[in-house]
């Protein structure tokens, strides 16, 4: 079954690429928005 | 996950208040993170190394602990945003709109994930990446459906007249999520039953590769959480802006008409002190 491993590879690969790049987008933008919001706005509790 | 404005005094900040975060990140989300990324180096290990190959699908079962987990994620999702547009419709709360939207994107991205995922499985084990199945054609159309809500969500028009559209779209995810899991059982279908609870309580699969699917349900349910409370963060945020540039565009609009007072003093929502038209909250 060597000739499934391919398949495999890329399934992972896909996903960890998919939420490492969405997760990146979304924090990077969450610092570029947080900068444009007056800070009595933006307190996460 | 929370948003609150600490206590101001005439809407500036109180000494005693905590200083504002540059990001949308917090101590939760830092404990969260962190455990997500060790829950990740687990995983690939039980996956990979520690559990066996299938007798009938070989080393092809592995792509099983990301696939499972992230279809029974992005349902969640699916029903995070149709509880949220219905408490939107009914209630008109903004939180519960920003979970919709928020719930709705990362839906699509689990969505996607687990189309990709399956059609990987399905070259080895069925000779072909995709065929108009039952279960591969609803959940395709689920993921249609999410990317209608995100676009229409999207649309350039009023807070409350996009955020009401979008719930309508959004009310129809749950009863689409209960036709792509019942899709397996009302027609024949190349997908296989599912491998969790098809019969009863009872798995189809035991062991090591029980355990590695359970810690693959863990570790996505975890980067799940932390995604929905740094996405809610981005919207709220969205928002934030969106009101102060209505708010700049009205005192705008109120300065060229001659907007001040019989006392002289400027007039609007970019008067010191007065209201925000979304929040009704001082400013500073």
């Amino acid at each position: 079954m060597t000739g499934t491993w391919p398949y495999v590879i890329a399934a992972w690969l896909i996903v960890l690429g998919a939420f490492l790049g969405y997760a990146v987008v979304t924090i990077l933008r969450g610092r570029s928005l947080s900068r444009q919001v007056p800070p009595e706005r933006r307190r996460w509790s | 996950m929370t948003t609150q404005i600490a206590s101001t005094d005439e809407g500036r900040p109180s000494a005693s208040a905590p200083e504002a975060p540059t990001s949308t990140g917090s101590r939760t989300t830092r404990v969260l993170g962190l455990a997500t990324l060790v829950g990740f180096a687990l995983l690939v290990l039980f996956s990979f190394v520690l559990s066996p190959a299938d007798d009938n699908q070989g080393d092809a079962v592995r792509i099983m602990y990301i696939h499972v987990p992230s279809a029974t994620l992005a349902y969640t999702g699916c029903f995070l945003t149709t509880l949220g547009s219905i408490l939107y419709l009914w209630k008109r709360s903004q939180w519960w709109e920003l979970v919709a939207y928020a719930s709705a994107e990362i839906a699509a991205l689990f969505t996607a994930v687990t189309l990709a995922t399956g059609m990987l499985w399905g070259r080895p084990t069925w000779g072909v990446y995709w065929v108009w199945d039952a279960r591969l054609t609803t959940t395709a159309m689920l993921e249609l459906l999410l990317l209608g809500y995100l676009a229409v969500r999207r649309l350039p028009a009023e807070y409350s007249v996009r955020a009401k559209r979008a719930a309508v779209i959004g009310l129809l995810l749950v009863p689409n999520v209960i036709i792509v899991r019942q899709s397996v059982q009302w027609w024949r279908t190349l997908h296989q039953k599912p491998t969790l609870f098809s019969d009863g309580l009872d798995s189809n699969i035991e062991g090591l590769m029980l355990f590695s699917l359970f810690l693959g349900f863990v570790v996505l349910g975890l980067f799940f959480v932390w995604l929905l409370i740094h996405r809610f963060r981005v919207a709220w945020l969205e928002e934030q802006i969106a009101d102060t540039g209505l708010d700049a565009a009205i005192a705008e609009r109120r300065a060229e008409a001659g907007g001040v007072d019989a006392a002289g003093r400027a007039t609007g929502p970019s008067a010191p002190g007065a209201p925000t038209l979304a929040t009704g909250e001082a400013q500073p």
